[in-house]
């Protein structure tokens, strides 16, 4: 495909674009990853919510 | 489930974690079908390739409004009805509306430089944008200074109102002033100006964008209460050894 003599701008446009969505799936899945693995910890401690006896959410156990 | 149980954390939890996997699959698809059709677009009679960009900066451009049109909604729903998923979701869509401004400003000061002749100017619609920014910027400082979410959440809610003054002024910019921007080609009395061969590829990128947007913030929402889980449970943990 010829992208014509402005094809840096469009390239980096496309290239900008894709690094962006990628940081922001990342960041949406690391965050994930560490607050289950927070909320697991403290369970597996014993500090767990009065609503706790009907269970929830199934935490799973990452570690 | 019934609308009324959204307003459970918990069943909102459960609920997002059976649609995301869809959500994804969506948002792939339309994304390969979005990206195939601007691979196969045609040239712009005056532009050329450089048109490309415009799928990636119209729906980013398109984004950033519609977000802050999100975060409005959801400020109401916390200052009006106390709905307490309300602000969750206006705190974990500012991040997403950062990236799509910022993505919006970039690629158009990448398409401006070519077609222009310079990456940026001060006229209305690129400040106006700009400012939006600077707006998102404001409020997820304002989400990391107050430490408590319920009373972040009603100073973000007032501050995102007062930013929604800003939308009509981005919308209607390049028809109230003389911009170097050029006025709306798409959602325009009179239909669209642009060629199908053009409009249908951004039409579907716009789709896949959005259907981007709705997965991360679910995703995002589902973080942010597991986020406040914990914290109610690290404050228990504190108060039980005191």
């Amino acid at each position: 495909m010829d992208l014509g003599p402005h094809a840096a701008f469009i390239v980096g446009a496309y290239v900008i674009a894709t690094a962006v969505v990628t940081a922001l799936i990342v960041w949406v899945t690391v965050d994930h990853a560490a607050q289950k693995r927070t909320l697991a910890e403290l369970e597996r401690r014993g500090i767990t919510r009065r609503s706790a006896e009907t269970p929830p959410l199934r935490i799973k156990e990452t570690a | 489930m019934a609308l009324i149980d959204l307003a459970n954390p918990t069943r909102f939890v459960a609920l997002v974690e059976r649609v995301l996997p869809w959500l994804a699959a969506a948002t792939l698809t339309a994304f390969a079908f979005g990206l195939w059709g601007a691979y196969g677009a045609p040239d712009d009679y005056q532009q050329g390739a450089t048109v490309k960009i415009m799928f990636i900066h119209v729906p980013n451009a398109w984004l950033s409004m519609f977000v802050w049109g999100v975060m409005s909604a959801a400020a109401l729903g916390t200052l009006v009805w106390r709905h307490p998923l309300a602000d969750v979701a206006a705190k974990c869509a500012a991040p997403l509306g950062a990236a799509f401004t910022f993505l919006a400003l970039v690629t158009g000061s990448l398409w401006g430089r070519p077609m222009w002749g310079t990456y940026w100017v001060w006229d209305a619609r690129l400040t106006s944008v700009l400012v939006l920014f600077i707006m998102y910027l404001a409020l997820i400082a304002l989400w990391r200074t107050v430490d408590d979410p319920a009373r972040a959440g009603r100073a973000a809610a007032i501050l995102t109102l007062v930013g929604a003054i800003n939308l009509p002024i981005i919308k209607f910019s390049v028809d109230w002033w003389n911009t170097l921007h050029q006025p709306a080609s798409v959602f325009r009395i009179g239909g669209p100006a642009i060629d199908l061969s053009l409009l249908m590829p951004l039409i579907v990128m716009a789709l896949a964008f959005t259907l981007l947007f709705v997965t991360l913030h679910l995703a995002a929402m589902r973080n942010e209460i597991l986020r406040r889980r914990v914290r109610t449970l690290m404050l228990t943990q504190a108060e039980r050894a005191a």
